[in-house]
């Protein structure tokens, strides 16, 4: 296993049993966590590519996903897919990587920063050339017009408004 | 498209029907509204039965699956949604994931013989889809003084705008689709 520095050239795609795509949000007192099944994500040139099936969401209760798929959340009905769009990957010596780009939302477009890290691997067990990118960045979900939330009786709200994305890929030469 | 109007009072020569009938002369061409007739069909909610419910909430849960979107004319019974109404949506809403009325574009209108044209009627509507997951415009009609506030011109020039509100929301999601 190397670090390197240089951006991976070429055309790398998403082995998808081996990822994940998921969220991180505030609830009450503790994490509440998603991922989504279906995705897809590809490197170009040091350019990350990556989109997601809103329907594919999944937490641990059907009349939640649900109601993340209505218009209170993401409106997958509207708003099917959720987009990345990166600029250059920036790679340190020490293989932690900061990438910015743009992240559509139920049809809204923002700037992103992520952070995270790079691994590369010359040969996996098949033979083929391998690169993981662990990839973080925090959103304020009302910015993309999701702003469902409900009070407690005694103060505060049920939901956090910073929602963690996280992103584990690895990536496979095409 | 097909929009499926349901009249909260069960009245023979019921306002609130009649607004129905009144607002499907108003919609834009290509539009239908088809109203419902078996709300009476719709016994008493029990959730022993949701997942095997009696054939008159089977009729109505198809009727707003078949629809584009719902339109609701409710009177207002003691200051809040008619019981047969309310009945009706707890029974659609179950179960609660894929229940017809979630994504659904709905407006809410309401007639009554006083003054306040069932105003608080529509507002607890409002509340009740939305619960269930529609896509509830946030628009009211208080339709006060009927049957002779049926002819309300301005009333009626307003309902036409709500109406393309209704199907602007609903070709939208035929776009998506």
């Amino acid at each position: 296993m190397s670090v390197a520095t240089a951006v991976p050239n070429g055309t790398w795609t998403v082995d998808p049993v081996h990822s994940s795509i998921g969220f991180e949000v505030e609830h009450m007192v503790s994490t509440f966590r998603g991922r989504f099944e279906d995705y897809d994500a590809q490197l170009v040139d040091g350019k990350l590519i990556g989109t997601v099936a809103v329907p594919s969401v999944k937490v641990y209760d059907e009349n939640l996903e649900a109601h993340l798929q209505s218009p209170d959340f993401f409106d997958a009905q509207l708003h099917p897919e959720l987009r990345f769009e990166s600029r250059e990957l920036a790679i340190d010596e020490d293989g932690s990587v900061t990438l910015e780009g743009e992240l559509t939302i139920k049809g809204v477009t923002r700037p992103v920063t992520a952070h995270g890290r790079y691994v590369h691997v010359e040969a996996d067990l098949g033979g083929g050339e391998r690169i993981g990118l662990a990839l973080e960045t925090t959103v304020d979900r009302r910015d993309f017009g999701l702003e469902w939330n409900a009070p407690l009786p005694k103060g505060g709200f049920v939901l956090g408004n910073d929602v963690a994305l996280k992103v584990a890929l690895e990536l496979v030469r095409a | 498209m097909k929009i499926l109007g349901i009249s909260g009072s069960l009245r023979q020569t019921s306002h609130n029907t009649q607004l129905l009938r009144v607002a499907a002369d108003l919609l834009p061409p290509g539009t239908e509204l088809e109203i419902f007739d078996g709300l009476d069909e719709v016994p008493p909610f029990n959730e022993d039965d949701e997942r095997t419910p009696p054939p008159g909430v089977v009729r109505l849960k198809d009727a707003i699956a078949a629809a584009d979107a719902v339109l609701i004319a409710t009177p207002e019974y003691n200051h809040s949604i008619p019981g047969v109404l309310k009945n009706a949506f707890d029974w659609v809403s179950r179960p609660i994931a894929d229940n017809p009325m979630r994504g659904k574009p709905a407006l809410v209108i309401g007639a009554s013989t006083g003054m306040f044209g069932a105003v608080w009627a529509q507002a607890e509507t409002r509340k009740v889809l939305g619960a269930l997951g529609a896509r509830v415009l946030d628009e009211e009609l208080p339709v006060a003084k009927a049957p002779e506030g049926l002819d309300d011109h301005e009333l009626l020039a307003q309902l036409a705008d709500l109406l393309g509100d209704l199907v602007s929301s609903g070709e939208a999601l035929m776009r998506a689709a």
